[in-house]
């Protein structure tokens, strides 16, 4: 595992992070591998959200290190953009914050992400699978080693979902870039990731989809429903689309 | 017209540099109270410089960015800032009005440290107001793209690794320093409405928050001629004619752009 640090984008060792006096993280250790899709999931209040901006750098941790490879970039998607109304913002302008990209990059990647010809229109105009595109073209827009997304298909049906996820993995094999997630669609999710964490407070388990869903610990927090329904994803998924295997 | 007014239009023109971009950012931000705060604490800066026998500017500037500081440290711990930053602003004003009064032989002339007197601008004071403005307008630019991006979300600045609270820092000094430049010409009741109503009449207008910048800078120009020319011909005082021209304009934006 040691070895495996080294190389790691970023690695968390031991991470302990309390606010107003609540012990939210303790004792977390995760290392995330140039390429790998590593999706956490839990129980609302388990910390998700809180270790995914403590890899960002937005949450300073009490105790433990953070290690990010030098001259990282991160591309973030957050789980909601709360846009006050009275700051005005195009989409095109969006996809130019905070670094402003070459020219004729900004209509490429919303081209790319399915949103041509928008660049004009307020980003306040979108809908939110619109707005959940934008976000990830603009993350994608500074060629990150890894993409950080906050529970990106919350607002989408599970269809929707199901094919957002499909669309990062297809991403990360085109581009080679890590991603870490955090997600409430538990079975959908599970199976487009390499390695699951199951987070309440500290990891209860890690691994495959798989070793994860039938885990007594992960079971304890979700229950015996979800195994079924992953199994169904995967049947669709074989059925809609021609991935093969894939192995980690 | 005369130099009086010429002097009053430049120094007004020159301010709007600074309260333009600044006031944009007070409206996305939701920092009007923080503006008002930091306006009534520069009183205070006023009372103590003439009590130290120091320059009025040094006093005003100097308790405008300890304040601002203090406001900004309070304010990070997002416990009901909106009433925190209420019992402060006007508490900082009551203070600072008790303050003046308590002055021996003040010759402070009351009416103008509330409203401003920018019909009594020197040359000296027009080249400050712009060397200022220019200089907030600078730095102002050169965070632009960090603060505007932190204004939507902070985390995505920090995910392209900027320092959102680092770029909140400046702002907040930014902000104590225009105050600072405002309070001879508009006074330290009508800072924050020279700072949000031309930009609140720009925003209609806006597409871009560059664009609501430049169009709040415009607004703001035509208030301070309308204002002064108002004025001089009702005779009223020339801060609160800037701010009526300034509400006025934007009831007509509001009304054009539907």
């Amino acid at each position: 595992m040691s070895g495996l640090r080294a190389m790691s984008l970023v690695a968390l060792e031991r991470i302990v992070v309390a606010e107003g006096g609540r012990q939210i993280l303790s004792g977390v250790d995760l290392a995330i591998d140039r390429g790998e899709i590593v999706t956490i999931v839990g129980p609302n209040g388990s910390g998700k959200t809180t270790l995914l901006r403590t890899v960002l750098g937005a949450v300073r941790p009490q105790a433990g290190r953070v290690r990010r490879a030098p001259g990282l970039r991160i591309g973030y998607v957050p789980q909601r953009l709360a846009l006050d109304p009275t700051l005005p913002m195009s989409v095109g302008r969006f996809m130019a914050l905070p670094a402003r990209p070459p020219a004729g990059a900004v209509p490429a990647a919303l081209a790319e992400a399915g949103l041509p010809d928008i660049a004009d229109q307020p980003l306040a105009s979108l809908s939110a699978g619109q707005v959940q595109r934008a976000l990830l073209a603009r993350a994608l827009l500074s060629d990150p080693d890894l993409l950080v997304l906050d529970e990106p298909t919350a607002g989408l049906d599970q269809p929707g979902s199901a094919a957002f996820y499909r669309r990062i993995e297809s991403l990360r094999n085109a581009r080679g870039c890590a991603v870490l997630m955090v997600s409430h669609d538990l079975h959908v999710v599970m199976a487009a990731s390499d390695r699951v964490i199951c987070l309440n407070g500290h990891i209860c388990c890690e691994g495959t989809p798989e070793s994860v869903a039938s885990a007594p610990a992960y079971r304890a927090l979700f229950g015996e429903g979800t195994r079924g329904a992953l199994a169904l994803y995967r049947h669709e998924h074989g059925h809609s689309h021609d991935h093969g295997t894939r192995d980690g | 017209m005369d130099d009086t007014l010429i002097r009053a239009l430049l120094a007004g023109t020159g301010l709007v540099l600074a309260t333009a971009p600044l006031g944009c950012f007070v409206i996305w931000r939701r920092m009007a109270f923080f503006g008002d705060a930091t306006a009534h604490a520069a009183l205070l800066g006023v009372a103590l410089a003439l009590a130290l026998s120091l320059p009025v500017g040094l006093g005003v500037l100097a308790v405008a960015l300890v304040f601002a500081l203090l406001l900004f440290r309070l304010t990070r711990g997002g416990e009901a800032p909106d009433t925190v930053l209420g019992v402060l602003s006007h508490g900082a004003l009551a203070l600072g009005l008790m303050a003046v009064a308590l002055l021996p032989d003040a010759q402070v002339d009351l009416e103008a440290l509330l409203f401003g007197d920018i019909l009594d601008v020197g040359p000296r004071d027009v080249a400050l107001v712009w060397a200022g403005s220019a200089g907030v307008l600078a730095v102002a630019l050169w965070r632009w793209q960090g603060l505007v991006t932190a204004s939507l979300n902070p985390d995505l600045a920090r995910a392209a690794g900027l320092r959102p609270e680092r770029d909140d820092a400046i702002l907040t000094l930014l902000l104590a320093l225009t105050v600072a430049l405002s309070l001879k010409l508009v006074g330290a009741l009508l800072i924050s409405a020279l700072l949000i109503l031309p930009a609140a009449a720009a925003r209609a207008f806006a597409r871009s928050p560059e664009s609501m910048a430049a169009l709040a800078a415009a607004a703001g120009a035509v208030s301070v001629a309308a204002g002064l020319a108002l004025s001089v011909a009702l005779g009223t005082p020339a801060g609160p004619s800037i701010i009526a021209a300034a509400a006025v304009l934007y009831a007509l934006g509001r009304v054009v752009a539907r």
